[in-house]
């Protein structure tokens, strides 16, 4: 009787798994499907589920007319400075919170743990008229060094250098090894797990950004992914599984990256939780 | 605290400075004090110069242009007292664009966080097959609000779209999913449920997994049925996370601009022109950079007190533990 209860609630649980995955991924398999379709057979109606076989030939047609690998190509350089920039600067600020003794290290702390509190869209008019008048628009330092450093990396690294063992700084000291190799050639080198949840996560947030590269990208030339393939969606509105095909080929490195980071992502996201 | 501790010790090794003359030590303990603090800032200083220009100047920058009015080319043209203010609280605009807000806050936090915890706990009890579900449901975390948008925006299609397609296969009437004022939040709503529904899913899975599992088991050999373990013992024990969760869900609902700019652009009829879009509009739209920030400010005060409400409810927790 048990045993067969048991067997029951296995199987509606599976079926309620299996259902609510099909909701996460039925736009996603949707985009799957449309993007090996023919232009005839992605505009059919009533819509075609499935294609009559791997045409790539749209993919190729997104790739060769759109200028999306540009696109990517910007977003790539983006997301990779910031999250090098990021990762640095808060290696930095947290090696001095943890190791090094100086007046008002408290005060800096709360400062910069107090930035989180002010919201990105709060400051965007001024961050604007700012990289305006520097003539910064339209360009990789205007999208970039606005974000070159962010509390919540400092945040995460500060926690992660106060679990490293004290003993390996003594021992340091000791040898007569002062803070910048200490930072170089012991804790940077230890750093790796913290460093890269933080990483997969900037890199993430870099590639997705939105509002700030609509602001102030205004050439084909230095457009990011995600508002190349918004302004697709107005020009070429005729042909669906262009724009899709597009979607696709933006979509496929975050899913690459997720696939290979999604251990310390996850840890890096967690981590950030428990102290909010 | 810890780097006293280190100190003292330091101060004990025996170094070749306790064999020189007093007054000597003394000046250059002194000195790698000094070299200590300025290497301390040096470490800060990348940091705290992006922080300063690009949030803290912008942030006083705010406040400031909130007083003024400006020319299209974001010039102070002239001071304003408190009118941007007071326009601002006396226009209807500004009243629907909050309740549109806190609608959206409504429609998606509970439904995205309710979603999250059933999917994180039927993963955390699946036996086989739980690390591909783990990974279906975390996909949505490398989804853009660029990507996402386009995407729904093609199923939201009226007459093309496979949503309506879907409706009508089971006998439904079409929807006019962004183009009638009735229904446009709500197909907005549904999109960023689907968008955001990674975020607490992994926090939630992470939290459950991390939950004391004799408490669980005794519960279980006690006879209680698994509903009355899952209400009476797991949700409590999930509280805080749920309650983080629930903050940080409410504050990203009330910055969410990218996909009401791709779907509906604040329309149809300002029915989705929520509050970050009513800055974005009248900031980079009709050039208003001083009624902007006014507006901007309003949403650097309502999440202030989100993260005091935090605040006070999480300190209440920790000390009751």
């Amino acid at each position: 009787m048990t045993a067969l209860r048991n067997r029951v609630r296995t199987i509606s649980r599976y079926g309620v798994l299996i259902l609510l995955s099909l909701l996460v991924l039925g736009p996603l398999l949707y985009l799957l499907a449309q993007i090996f379709m023919t232009p005839a057979e992605a505009s059919q109606y009533p819509p075609k589920l499935l294609p009559s076989g791997l045409h790539t030939a749209e993919l190729r047609n997104a790739i060769n007319t759109v200028p999306i690998i540009g696109f990517i190509l910007n977003s790539f350089v983006l997301a990779t400075c910031i999250m090098v920039l990021q990762v640095l600067t808060a290696a930095l600020a947290a090696y001095a919170f943890v190791y090094i003794r100086f007046a008002g290290s408290r005060f800096w702390f709360a400062l910069f743990i107090s930035t989180m509190m002010i919201p990105w869209e709060v400051t965007i008019i001024p961050n604007y008229l700012l990289v305006k008048s520097w003539g910064w628009l339209d360009s990789f330092q205007g999208l970039i060094v606005p974000f070159a450093a962010s509390a919540f990396g400092v945040f995460l690294l500060r926690q992660f250098f106060l679990q490293l063992p004290r003993e390996l700084f003594e021992a340091a000291r000791i040898d007569g090894c002062g803070h910048f190799r200490h930072f170089f050639s012991v804790v940077l080198p230890l750093s790796g797990p913290a460093a890269a949840s933080l990483a997969v996560y900037v890199f993430l947030n870099g590639w997705n950004q939105y509002l700030w590269p609509l602001l102030i990208t205004s050439s084909d030339a230095m457009r990011t992914v995600q508002i190349g393939i918004a302004m697709l969606q107005f020009e070429e509105l005729t042909s669906w599984n262009l724009v899709l095909c597009g979607v696709a080929l933006v979509l496929v490195p975050s899913f690459v990256l997720l696939a290979l980071g999604l251990k310390p992502l996850v840890r890096g996201i967690t981590a950030g939780a428990v102290k909010g | 605290m810890n780097s006293s501790l280190y100190s003292d010790k330091s101060n004990s090794v025996i170094s070749p400075a306790t064999v020189v003359s007093e007054g000597n030590r003394l000046s250059a303990s002194r000195l790698r004090r000094i070299r200590e603090q300025l290497l301390g800032y040096l470490f800060l200083a990348p940091s705290l110069a992006v922080f300063l220009l690009f949030l803290f100047y912008p942030m006083v920058r705010s406040v400031y242009l909130s007083f003024q009015l400006t020319d299209p080319r974001g010039r102070v043209a002239a001071y304003a007292g408190w009118d941007n203010y007071t326009q601002m609280l006396e226009s209807s605009a500004f009243w629907s664009s909050l309740w549109i807000t806190v609608q959206f806050t409504l429609l998606t936090v509970p439904a995205g966080l309710a979603l999250g915890l059933l999917c994180a706990s039927l993963v955390h009890s699946a036996g086989r097959g739980n690390k591909l579900f783990r990974f279906i449901f975390s996909m949505p975390l490398a989804i853009s609000v660029g990507t996402a948008s386009i995407l729904w925006m093609i199923l939201y299609h009226p007459s093309l779209g496979m949503l309506n397609y879907l409706l009508g296969q089971i006998g439904m009437e079409p929807v006019q999913w962004l183009t009638d004022p009735g229904t446009a939040l709500g197909s907005v709503s549904l999109m960023t449920i689907w968008m955001n529904s990674g975020f607490p899913f992994v926090l939630l899975l992470a939290a459950i997994q991390g939950l004391d599992n004799d408490i669980m088991d005794s519960s279980r050999i006690d006879g209680a049925s698994s509903w009355r373990t899952f209400f009476s013992i797991k949700l409590p024990l999930l509280s805080p996370t749920l309650f983080f969760l629930a903050v940080v869900s409410i504050m990203n609902a009330f910055q969410s601009f990218g996909q009401i700019n791709i779907l509906t652009r604040g329309g149809p009829a300002g029915s989705t022109d929520v509050l970050v879009y009513s800055i974005y509009r009248e900031a980079f739209v009709n050039y208003q950079f001083g009624t902007g920030s006014a507006l901007a400010i309003v949403l650097f005060v309502l999440m202030l007190l989100l993260t005091a409400v935090q605040f006070l409810v999480l300190g209440k927790k920790v000390r009751y533990q």
